[in-house]
C-alpha cells in the first residue's frame, strides 16, 4: 500500500509539472497576458503596398506596442491593401483624425510592424474609422531600382 | 466413432457434465482434431492423455470457449459453450477454473492478490471476508505463509499451487488442468498429485487433467481418454488401458521408445543419406 | 508472374486485415467508462510510461535546446540577428522538435516496454487465464495502458519544450552573451499560444495515440514465444518511428504549410 501511495504522488506531481509547463509556455514563451483581450477597438488603414506585413503583427506608437494587425485584405475599389488594426481601448478618442500609419521594419531583416504617430487635429478617430495618411512599406528592390536609375541619369 | 463409443462403455453415472461431440478443429492447414467425442462425468477425475503435440491444450481451450471449433460442439450441462453470448460465456467461466501449464500468475500482483483477484472481480465481498477466503484457499495448497511473495520469487511448483488456489477461489464446479506435472521435481510432483486428488474429493469437483505424464496421471484418474492423430484412440479406466492390446495404446501407456509411433522423424534411408555425395547438409 | 501478383494481393489483404484488427482492438479497448479500479490501474501505468520516461525526455530536451541555441547563434550572428535566437529556439522546439523527439523517445522507452510487457503476459498465458477467470483483458490490461500513453506523451512534450527553451537560454544568454531581454521578448513577439504551442500539443496528442496504439497492439498480437516478443518489440520502435515522422510531415503541411 505504501508503495502505491508514493506512486500516486509521483504521477500527481508529473501531471502538475506538465500543467505548470503549459502555463510557462503560455505566459513566458508566447507572452500571453492574463487580461481579457475583449477591450479593443478597430481602425482601418489603406496602404499602397504592405511589403511583408502579416496578420498578428504589432502596432506601436513611439515604440510601445498598442495593438496588433487583425486582418489584411485587398481593397478592390482602389486595388490597394486594407489593413484592419485592433488597438487598446484606452486609445479610443485619443488619436487625432490626422494620425499617420507607417509600415516599419525592426532592424534590417526583422519583422514588419505598423507604427502610428499622432497629428494635431482636435477631432479624433472612433471605432471603424479609416486612417487617411499612410506610408507604405519600404521594398528593397524598389529602392535599389531608384538608386540605379539615379546613377544612370547622372 | 461416436456410435462405437456409446456402445463400448457407459462410464460411471447418469448425464455427463461435459460432452464433446464430433469436434473438428484446424489451425491453418494442420488438422488438429478430426471428430473427437468425449463424455465427462460429474465428480470424477478424467484424464486426457496423448503424446506431445497432439493438441491436448487446444482441447482444453475449446472446452473453455476460447477457441471456436470448425465443426461439432461442446456441451456443459447441456449448454453449448460456443453458442453463448459473450456475457453468458463469461458467467459460465466463473464456474470453471483452469490451471495453466505455466501457472499464469499475474506477475504484477502478490500471491495474496492473485488468489483474491477472481473474488474481487466477481463478488462484492467485504475486505475481511476476501482475506479469510484467500487464506483458506492458500492453506489448502499449503502456501499460507507465502502470501506476501511476488510470483517471480516462487519456484515452479509453488507457482502452480498458487495458481491452483486461484483456480478454486470461486469454488468452481469444473477444473481444467493443463499439464500440471510438466517440469516438476519428484517432490512437488507428488504434492500436486495429492492436491488434485484431495481437492477433487473435498470440494466435489469435476476435474479434467490433460497430461502426458502417464504414471502420475493414471494414479489419480477415474477415467482416461488417449488422444492421438486428432482422434480418441482409446478410453477406459486406468486398469483397462493398462492391459489394452492395441499396440499404439500399449506403447504410450508403457512408455516404449519405438513402436507404431516412430522414434525417427520421417527421413530417407540412413545409409543412403550418409553415402550420398555432397549436397546440402 | 501470376504467382507474384497473387502473392502481392495476399500481402495486401493481410495488411488490410491487420489494420482492421488493430482498429477493432483500439475501439474495443479504449472506448468505455473507467471504473474506480480502472482509475487505479491507469495511475500505475501513468507512473510506468510517464514518470519513468521523464528523466530521458527532460535530459534530451535540455541538450537539444542547448545545441539548437549554439548552432542558431553561429548562423544568426553572421547577419547580426542574434537577438532572434529566442524566437528561433522556441519556434523550432514548440512546432517540431518537442513533439517529434519526445514521441521518438517515448516509443523507444515506453512503447517497447509496453509491447514486451503485454507480450510476456500473453506468452505466460496471463491474458488467457484472465479471460478464463471471466475478466476481459482488453479492459483490464490494455485500456489503462492506452489511456496512460495518451495522457503521458503530451505532458512529456510540454516538459521537453520548457526544458529545451531553458537549455537554449543557458547557452545563448549565459554563455554566448545574447541580451536576456531580447531572448525573451523576441520569443514572446513571435510565439503564438494557439498557433505554435497549441499545434505542437495537437501533434503530440496524435503521436501519443499512434505510438501507444502500435506498442500495445504489437504486444497483444504477437506470436507468444521469446523470439516473437523480441521481434514485436523491434517492430514497435520501427513502426512508431516511421509513423511519427510521416505523420509529422502531414500535420506540418496542414498546420503551418500555408494551407491554413
Amino acid at each position: 500500500m505504501k508503495r502505491s501511495k508514493t506512486m500516486e504522488l509521483g504521477v500527481g506531481l508529473f501531471m502538475l509539472a506538465g500543467i505548470l509547463g503549459l502555463v510557462f509556455l503560455g505566459l513566458r514563451v508566447s507572452g500571453m497576458t492574463l487580461q481579457t483581450p475583449g477591450d479593443t477597438f478597430r481602425l482601418e488603414a489603406n496602404f499602397a503596398n504592405i511589403g511583408g506585413l502579416k496578420p498578428r503583427a504589432r502596432v506601436t506608437m513611439a515604440g510601445v506596442t498598442v495593438g496588433r494587425v487583425a486582418a489584411i485584405e485587398l481593397d478592390t475599389d482602389w486595388y490597394d491593401a486594407r489593413v484592419v488594426l485592433e488597438l487598446d481601448d484606452d486609445l479610443q478618442g485619443q488619436l487625432s483624425r490626422d494620425t499617420t500609419a507607417a509600415i516599419l521594419t525592426s532592424g534590417l531583416l526583422g519583422e514588419q510592424y505598423v507604427g502610428l504617430s499622432v497629428g494635431g487635429d482636435p477631432e479624433t478617430l472612433a471605432d471603424g474609422d479609416t486612417i487617411r495618411d499612410t506610408q507604405s512599406a519600404l521594398v528593397l528592390e524598389e529602392l535599389i531600382q531608384q538608386f540605379v536609375s539615379n546613377m544612370v541619369s547622372d | 466413432m461416436f456410435d462405437n463409443f456409446t456402445g463400448m462403455a457407459e462410464p460411471m453415472s447418469d448425464t455427463p457434465f461435459v460432452a464433446v461431440e464430433g469436434l473438428h478443429f484446424a489451425r491453418g492447414d494442420k488438422e488438429i482434431f478430426r471428430g473427437v467425442d468425449m463424455l465427462i462425468q460429474r465428480g470424477g477425475i478424467t484424464a486426457i492423455m496423448g503424446p506431445s503435440g497432439s493438441g491436448k491444450t487446444t482441447l482444453l481451450k475449446l472446452i473453455g470457449g476460447q477457441l471456436m471449433p470448425d465443426a461439432g460442439r461442446v456441451l456443459i450441462e447441456g449448454q453449448d459453450v460456443h453458442r453463448q453470448s459473450r456475457k453468458a460465456l463469461f458467467s459460465m467461466r466463473q464456474r470453471m477454473g483452469m490451471l495453466f501449464q505455466s501457472g499464469a500468475l499475474f506477475s504484477d500482483l502478490s500471491v495474496f492478490e492473485n488468489v483474491a483477484f477472481p473474488l474481487r472481480v466477481h463478488t462484492d465481498l467485504p475486505g475481511t471476508m476476501v482475506r479469510d477466503l484467500v487464506l483458506m484457499k492458500l492453506e489448502a495448497v499449503g502456501l499460507r505463509g507465502a502470501r506476501e511473495l511476488m510470483p517471480a520469487e516462487l519456484s515452479g511448483g509453488m507457482a502452480r499451487r498458487v495458481a491452483l488456489a486461484r483456480a478454486i477461489a470461486l469454488d468452481p464446479e469444473l477444473i481444467l488442468y493443463d499439464e500440471p506435472f510438466v517440469g516438476q521435481d519428484p517432490i512437488s510432483m507428488g504434492v500436486l498429485v495429492q492436491l488434485i486428488k484431495r481437492l477433487n474429493q473435498a470440494l466435489g469437483l469435476t476435474s479434467i487433467v490433460v497430461s502426458h505424464d502417464i504414471k502420475e496421471t493414471l494414479t489419480i484418474a477415474d477415467y482416461v481418454y488417449v488422444v492421438a492423430d486428432g482422434q480418441v484412440m482409446a478410453h477406459g479406466t486406468p486398469k483397462s488401458l493398462d492391459v489394452d492390446q492395441d499396440p499404439r495404446v500399449s506403447q504410450f501407456v508403457h512408455g516404449e521408445p519405438d513402436g507404431p509411433v516412430p522414434f525417427h522423424y520421417p527421413a530417407v534411408d540412413f545409409i543412403s543419406d550418409m553415402l550420398s555425395p555432397g549436397g546440402p547438409r | 508472374m501470376i504467382q507474384r501478383i497473387r502473392r502481392l494481393g495476399r500481402r495486401g489483404c493481410d495488411l488490410l486485415e491487420a489494420f482492421g484488427r488493430a482498429g477493432i482492438f483500439l475501439v474495443q479497448s479504449a472506448v468505455g467508462l473507467p471504473s474506480r479500479e480502472g482509475l487505479y490501474l491507469w495511475v500505475r501505468q501513468m507512473h510506468f510510461v510517464g514518470v519513468l520516461s521523464l528523466a530521458i525526455v527532460l535530459v534530451s530536451g535540455l541538450f537539444i535546446g542547448m545545441v539548437l541555441s549554439l548552432q542558431g547563434y553561429t548562423i544568426l550572428v553572421d547577419f547580426g540577428a542574434e537577438d532572434a535566437l529566442g524566437q528561433m529556439v522556441a519556434l523550432s522546439l514548440l512546432r517540431e522538435l518537442a513533439p517529434v523527439v519526445a514521441a521518438l523517445l517515448f516509443a523507444g522507452r515506453a512503447g517497447s516496454a509496453l509491447t514486451a510487457e503485454i507480450g510476456l503476459m500473453k506468452a505466460t498465458e496471463q491474458l488467457t487465464s484472465m479471460e478464463m477467470i471471466g475478466v476481459d483483458p482488453l479492459r483490464r490490461v490494455v485500456a489503462p495502458r492506452l489511456w496512460a500513453g495518451f495522457v503521458a506523451l503530451p505532458l512529456l512534450t510540454v516538459g521537453f519544450g520548457v526544458v529545451g527553451i531553458y537549455g537554449g537560454y543557458l547557452v545563448g544568454v549565459d554563455w554566448l552573451g545574447v541580451f536576456e531581454g531580447s531572448y525573451w521578448s523576441n520569443m514572446q513577439a513571435s510565439v503564438d499560444f494557439i498557433d505554435d504551442v497549441g499545434n505542437g500539443i495537437i501533434k503530440s496528442l496524435v503521436f501519443a495515440v499512434v505510438v501507444t496504439w502500435i506498442a500495445v497492439f504489437q504486444g497483444y498480437d504477437l506470436v507468444p514465444t521469446s523470439e516473437g516478443i523480441s521481434r514485436a518489440t523491434t517492430r514497435t520502435v520501427v513502426y512508431s518511428s516511421l509513423a511519427v515522422l510521416g505523420l509529422d510531415f502531414v500535420l506540418t503541411a496542414v498546420m503551418f504549410g500555408g494551407l491554413a
